[in-house]
């Protein structure tokens, strides 16, 4: 390939490219010519003005494709200028070819000179949108399906080259494409496919998602929605980095509406998983919620500081350091997008004004109450549309602007769910990166509020996390005293005991009459007065004992309880002692004693958890007691002097 | 209108310095710096009894050969101090007093921002804004 020809290099040393280069460019050119060939309303004029007979790329696509480069706006003139495009009006191949290198060049860091281009470089990279092909292809229905499937086949091959880390995602795109083949009747159908596994390049690859193609793709989404031509070029320029364009593809039918910035559009989805969201934080949805709780919720979503900050600005729109539902929403998208790479607008979007979203969702308060309850006041108009939404699925109704979103089939609301379990990524990155994989099929097959409940789910863990370990006091929380005290009840069925706080006085009379009792009949050597004596003692040692004693007694059972003290083993021996041989009545005693003891046994170890439960308690409460000192110094410092 | 823009602390540091012609910064830091003396001076002459009647506007801090500094403080001890060229004489005290008005709406709007730690400095893009169009006509 020489530069001679047309003039278009300034210097005009011979361009020599390598074999692998020459067959991208020779390709992209093809692909830039055939739009050009092909779409009358694609080129801007300067295509019209071109030499007879020379093959040349219209500007318009060619301008795709620099954009696509990522490569600043400056550094493309430039690249435009050097290559002579602009000296002589149009890309001919030499002039294409100059510039893809002088892409290269740039994308590898070297200045945009001639120089540079006679070096080694590698190839450049592009980072297409998958939106401009199907756009493009969209209308002119049949004819283009076949043609979309030998397209992407070749697409893949330069793609594998270009863009290693993408080659899983390019073979899983082509299998899919082929059903999208048939019935290509209208751009939603085109749309809803790459939505599918646009998501799992989502998951594995956010960091694909640049700015510049995806503005680049905002004009492009306008003008070439009625250039339909130019089916065999456009659709090899999809691109890895669908991700961008699932949010965005949905809503190019939309360019008739009100707003062109469609990502900064809340679909039905998003809107209902943020009021939930706002509901969990403040029950009231026509209220605020606070500045330092929303702060705290923001700041899960692990943005930085200053981003949130910025964010907060724009979502706030009255400034008065609270969010109402429609702040709110807005300020969660903006959180959402930002997670997804899209960056931050320099000023609120329209689609998130807090007017715009009262307006579009009126009276989020009636949805929320179609969720609790089913308010009669709610108008007729509004009904029917809330139940569209919820299940209707196939509504083409492009009246109203809230409605296109609901201008979906079942494959395009998985695209909307996973957009709205993005916020489920952003917030919880480890977890649900692997769990939404699995949870896409599913959600797939039914779209019900079951989806919408795990969103719930899911979104209300993190917000609300703080207080429960706080609830259970987690230093004792190895001490369940449920289960503490709930042995205690089957004792109480015996009916000899009381509530345990009044047991102690009470069976110690009882029980050692039944110990004496008991103790004269067994055929022991010991004297019944030991014995008696013994379980006196026994009670009062376990008394004066160390906690864990009682602990001890508890588990193990009457027989082989006590190794450690003789006294009370003889009790054990002689309650079993006293059940073999004797009489029913005396059965009944040593049962009576045995509940007695096991109930003791229970209350001894009751106390003495809450004995540890109190002085735990004490603790906390001493270092709360300081942190709320040093809290009021805080405070008194923060102060302003208002005397002088 | 204004060639430098500095919001002062409580405790006399800068949370927000801005000049226009970016050149020549550091003469204009030092102008803020010494006109805090002036607006100490100021505040203290009012007497303790006259803090609530004390105005926020402070007028003119002192005129300079080719700048004057006028001066504000708000209730919590944050300072506004204004640099203005002297060339610049259609500036009436009414403009100045609006325009610091509009810094200390600002202000506020950036405090009520959760995110925002008292004390830090101020990197808000409203802030920068409304301040540029204050300062815009300069250059």
């Amino acid at each position: 390939m020489e530069a001679a020809a047309g003039g278009g290099c300034g210097s005009g040393p011979p361009l020599l490219l390598s074999e692998g280069e020459q067959q991208c460019y020779s390709e992209l050119f093809a692909r830039c010519a055939g739009a050009a060939g092909g779409g009358p309303g694609s080129g801007p004029p300067e295509a019209a003005r071109t030499v007879p007979g020379t093959v040349t790329a219209a500007a318009g696509p060619v301008a795709d494709l620099f954009r696509a480069s990522q490569l600043p706006a400056e550094t493309l003139h430039q690249i435009t200028e050097l290559c002579g495009a602009k000296r002589v009006g149009y890309f001919g191949p030499t002039q294409f070819y100059i510039a893809l290198k002088l892409i290269a060049a740039a994308q590898s860091g070297l200045p945009v000179r001639i120089e540079s281009i006679k070096c080694e470089l590698p190839l450049p990279r592009f980072m297409m949108s998958k939106t401009d092909a199907e756009i493009r292809f969209g209308n002119p229905a049949e004819l283009h399906g076949t043609k979309v499937q030998i397209p992407y086949l070749i697409t893949e091959k330069n793609t594998f080259k270009r863009m290693d880390d993408e080659d899983k995602q390019q073979e899983t795109q082509s299998p899919t494409m082929s059903p999208l083949a048939s019935p290509p009747s209208s751009p939603p159908h085109y749309q809803r496919v790459p939505l599918s596994h646009g998501y799992s390049k989502l998951r594995s690859s956010t960091e694909q998602m640049h700015p510049a193609p995806y503005e680049a793709r905002q004009p492009l989404v306008q003008p070439e929605g009625p250039s339909s031509g130019a089916p065999g070029a456009k659709p090899p320029r999809h691109k890895a980095s669908l991700i961008r364009s699932f949010s965005v593809e949905r809503e190019p039918h939309d360019n008739s509406s009100n707003y062109p910035d469609e990502p900064w559009r809340i679909t039905e989805e998003q809107r209902e998983y943020y009021v939930n969201q706002f509901r969990s934080l403040q029950p009231d949805p026509s209220s605020f919620i606070s500045g330092s709780v929303a702060k705290n919720f923001f700041t899960k979503s692990k943005l930085s500081i200053p981003e949130l900050s910025y964010i907060w600005e724009l979502s706030d729109a009255d400034c008065d350091g609270a969010l109402t539902l429609p702040e709110f929403c807005a300020a969660f998208h903006l959180i959402v997008a930002r997670k997804n790479g899209y960056p931050l607008p320099e000023g609120l979007p329209p689609t998130l004004q807090p007017e715009y979203l009262q307006a579009a969702f009126p009276k989020p308060k009636r949805e929320c109450t179609l969720f609790d309850s089913y308010s009669e006041s709610m108008p007729a108009n509004q009904q029917p549309r809330d139940l569209n939404r919820m299940e209707k699925l196939s509504i083409k109704d492009t009246a109203d602007f809230p409605v296109p979103t609901q201008d979906v089939t079942s494959d395009d609301k998985q695209g909307m769910k996973r957009m709205s379990f993005l916020p489920l990524g952003t917030f919880y990155l480890s977890t649900s990166k692997d769990s939404n994989s699995l949870k896409a099929r599913p959600r797939s097959r039914s779209y019900s509020s079951t989806s919408i409940e795990e969103a719930m789910k899911r979104g209300e863990d993190p917000p609300t996390p703080p207080p429960r370990p706080q609830k259970t006091h987690s230093r004792a929380s190895s001490l369940d005293l449920n289960k503490v005290f709930q042995p205690s009840v089957p004792a109480t069925k015996s009916g000899l005991l009381p509530p345990p706080p009044a047991l102690p006085p009470r069976p110690c009379p009882s029980q050692s009459e039944q110990v004496s009792e008991a103790e004269i009949h067994p055929q022991l050597n010991r004297a019944p007065s030991q014995v008696a004596e013994s379980s006196p003692t026994k009670k009062d040692i376990p008394h004066s004992q160390p906690p864990s004693k009682p602990i001890r007694r508890k588990f193990r059972p009457e027989n082989s309880a006590t190794e450690s003290q003789e006294p009370p083993s003889t009790v054990g021996p002689v309650s079993a002692a006293s059940g073999k041989p004797h009489a029913a009545v005396q059965k009944q005693s040593s049962k009576q004693k045995k509940a007695i003891q096991t109930a003791i046994r229970k209350n001894k170890e009751a106390n003495a958890v809450l004995a540890r439960l109190n002085s735990e308690l004490q603790q906390q409460l001493k270092e709360v007691h300081q942190e709320r000192i040093a809290l009021e110094n805080q405070l008194e410092q923060l102060r302003p002097v208002t005397v002088l | 209108m204004a060639v430098c823009v500095a919001v002062i602390a409580k405790e006399n540091y800068p949370l927000y310095i801005r000049s226009i012609p970016t050149e020549n910064e550091l003469k204009f830091h030092y102008m803020v710096h010494t006109s805090l003396d002036v607006v100490d001076e100021k505040i203290s002459a009012m007497g303790k009894a006259l803090v609530d009647q004390r105005e926020l506007y402070l007028g003119l801090l002192y005129p300079t050969e080719d700048y004057k500094v006028y001066g504000y403080v708000t209730n919590s001890k944050v300072k506004f101090v204004m640099v203005v060229d002297s060339s610049n004489t259609a500036l009436r005290d009414n403009e100045i007093r609006s325009m610091f008005r509009k810094l200390h709406n600002s202000y506020t709007d950036v405090m009520c921002n959760p995110f925002y730690n008292p004390g830090d400095r101020i990197h808000s893009r409203a802030f920068d804004s409304m301040v540029t169009s204050m300062m815009i006509q300069v250059c």
